[in-house]
């Protein structure tokens, strides 16, 4: 009879912090959705800026095809990334494209000096650096969820129900992560 | 961050504790005075009626706790029910959309992602003192304005930098804690004045009452009195320092919290630079306690300066400014504090609990912010947005010359200085 009521009592405790772990990990999880959602609202208003930048700037930079091309190439490859990691690579490569010709567009002051230019310019800014800030906070919470699909005990948990790890945003933009070189 | 908030949550108990158990003995000081029982009683002063006798009964040091009491229940409901529309609406803040200042409205948006909070409103006072502010006891109903002559002035991140330090205050609670302890000094800077001139009033009108009292109670009265008066003189003047101190904490704690979420501290030194070589006029519409508020003094300098650092809402900007420069290494917390020690020599003015290894990296100036911009041409485009704000109507003429109509003008059509062409003016 003791032992009976024992078991029970073991088994109710195991059930209840069963239940306690999952919750935590699915809390956690919808975390990592939402802040991921929170980038892909700005990714998308990157992509859609994207056409419109071009279409004014294609007027004034006649000899800049290449740079043109190298920013549609990389937002159609951003466009269709399916996962995290894919997406956090192809947009590193559109990132450094349109900083790249952010540069260029120095060399065109008529451009500069363009109204609806400068609008999309400062939208543009702002994008980036709204893109840079809720890419901190995904990272956060990705951590925070990863570490506990890790650790004892709530790995047993998380593997029972296939909680599996998620990807960081990284920017991989190669020219981010080289030391510059400087020759004399 | 979280230990930030809740080390300031426990610091605002604190002191809001502290300042009841002052505005309580005050009254109870107070209220054991003017004896109730005996028939004397604020009231009295304010009629000017006689005393008959002062005998301190048990109960008159708890009516004084109670008028005390109500005083500041008066003062929180007032305060809670409209405080931030009244703010608002003296300071003649516009409220404005995207469309008015795209700038600005992004960079909120930037920094509200960064804080992780719901988006304030966003306002323009039209003032040329550059200076901005924040409202809000929740985060979810706060405000943040800036003057127009703080947009005219900063580049792009300097503006970050700014709208950061006001982010930060609503992320720490630094709101409510100025609500909270400015209705506190209120209080009791209320009592004592009704005290202390009903004392003032009182005396001049009899002369005999201090020695009308019980036989032996006389001595205790005089006593009582003396100590009264000089609690009454006292307990404002500490309420003020305590809150003023305080007020400065939170302000490092703000630029602290600016650096961290911009990851760019000289984006603030640089605007507190500006702010600081500003040679325009005082803010208009501001007074003494709603100054911690704002982003730097709107007071503009006077009196000696050791004495206007202890009574002032701010620390000095300078340092402030040097503080901020000296973040080389990261922009944590731990990297402003480490700063912060280094140049006022003093220990850590952030909660150590909130001093957590943090590794964030410092980031570049934005390219647009390295532009150089004619001061002129900025603030003439600041100059429209506020005309805009403020209804003109703008009018392009055929010769070329722009006109902008303000909204008090009545008649439907404007002539043209140059050309003489009659214009017609389109109202919305």
């Amino acid at each position: 009879m003791v032992a009976l009521i024992i078991v029970a009592v073991v088994l109710v405790l195991l059930i209840v912090s069963l239940i306690g772990f999952y919750n935590a990990l699915i809390r956690l999880r919808n975390q990592v959705d939402n802040a991921w959602s929170q980038i892909d609202v700005q990714l998308k208003r990157r992509h859609d800026l994207i056409p419109n930048l071009i279409e004014t700037a294609k007027g004034y930079m006649k000899h800049e095809r290449e740079t043109f091309e190298t920013i549609t190439k990389a937002r159609s490859q951003a466009m269709g990334a399916k996962t995290v990691s894919e997406a956090s690579k192809a947009e590193g490569v559109l990132g450094e494209a349109l900083s790249k010709f952010m540069l260029v567009v120095e060399n065109y002051p008529d451009l500069k000096a363009n109204q609806n230019f400068l609008s999309l310019q400062e939208e543009l800014t702002s994008t980036e650096n709204k893109i840079a800030f809720s890419r901190q906070s995904y990272n956060d919470q990705v951590l925070f969820f990863n570490n506990k699909t890790q650790v004892f005990p709530s790995n047993i948990v998380a593997n029972m129900f296939n909680f599996s790890k998620r990807d960081f945003f990284e920017i991989e933009a190669p020219a981010e992560r080289e030391v510059p070189k400087v020759s004399f | 961050m979280w230990q930030l908030i809740r080390a300031n949550k426990r610091n605002s108990i604190f002191l809001m504790v502290l300042m009841a158990v002052v505005l309580l003995v005050l009254g109870y000081i107070i209220g054991a005075i003017f004896d109730p029982a005996s028939g004397i009683s604020v009231l009295h002063f304010v009629t000017g009626q006689k005393p008959r006798a002062i005998v301190t009964t048990n109960y008159a040091g708890l009516w004084g706790i109670a008028f005390a009491a109500a005083i500041w229940l008066v003062l929180t409901l007032i305060s809670f029910s409209s405080g931030d529309q009244i703010f608002l609406a003296a300071s003649k803040a516009k409220p404005v959309t995207h469309d008015v200042h795209p700038q600005l409205f992004n960079i909120v948006e930037e920094m509200k992602i960064a804080a992780g909070l719901p988006m304030p409103k966003v306002y323009i006072i039209n003032d040329p003192a550059p200076n901005a502010f924040a409202t809000g006891r929740k985060p979810e109903t706060a405000s943040v304005a800036v003057t127009a002559g703080l947009l005219g002035r900063l580049n792009r991140d300097e503006l970050q930098g700014v709208i950061a330090h006001e982010m930060s205050h609503i992320l720490h609670r630094d709101i409510l804690f100025v609500t909270l302890a400015g209705i506190m000094l209120g209080s009791i800077v209320l009592l004592s004045q009704v005290f202390l001139r009903g004392m003032f009033y009182s005396s001049m009108g009899s002369s005999r009452r201090y020695s009308s009292g019980g036989k032996g109670g006389g001595q205790a009265q005089l006593v009582m009195l003396i100590i009264a008066i000089i609690v009454a003189i006292l307990a404002p003047i500490m309420a003020y320092l305590l809150y003023y101190a305080l007020s400065r904490k939170r302000e490092y704690l703000a630029d602290a919290g600016a650096a961290r979420l911009t990851r760019y501290p000289e984006g603030l030194a640089g605007a507190l630079e500006k702010i600081a070589n500003d040679k325009s006029p005082q803010l208009a519409t501001v007074n003494k306690v709603t100054a911690p508020m704002y982003i730097a003094n709107p007071f503009k300098k006077k009196g000696q300066r050791k004495l206007s650092d202890l009574t002032s809402t701010h620390p000095p900007i300078s340092e402030r400014i040097r503080i901020l420069r000296n973040m080389t290494h990261g922009a944590s917390f731990k990297d402003y504090s480490d700063s912060y020690s280094n140049i006022t020599k003093a220990k850590t003015v952030i909660p150590l609990t909130a001093l957590t290894k943090e590794d964030i990296a410092l980031r570049q100036a934005s390219a647009e912010a390295k532009k150089k911009v004619r001061l002129e041409k900025q603030m003439h485009q600041v100059g429209d947005i506020m005309r805009r704000v403020n209804q003109f109507v703008f009018l392009t003429c055929l010769c070329g010359l722009k006109l902008k109509v303000p909204p008090n003008y009545k008649a439907d059509k404007v002539t043209c200085p140059r050309c003489k062409r009659k214009l017609d003016i389109r109202k919305k």
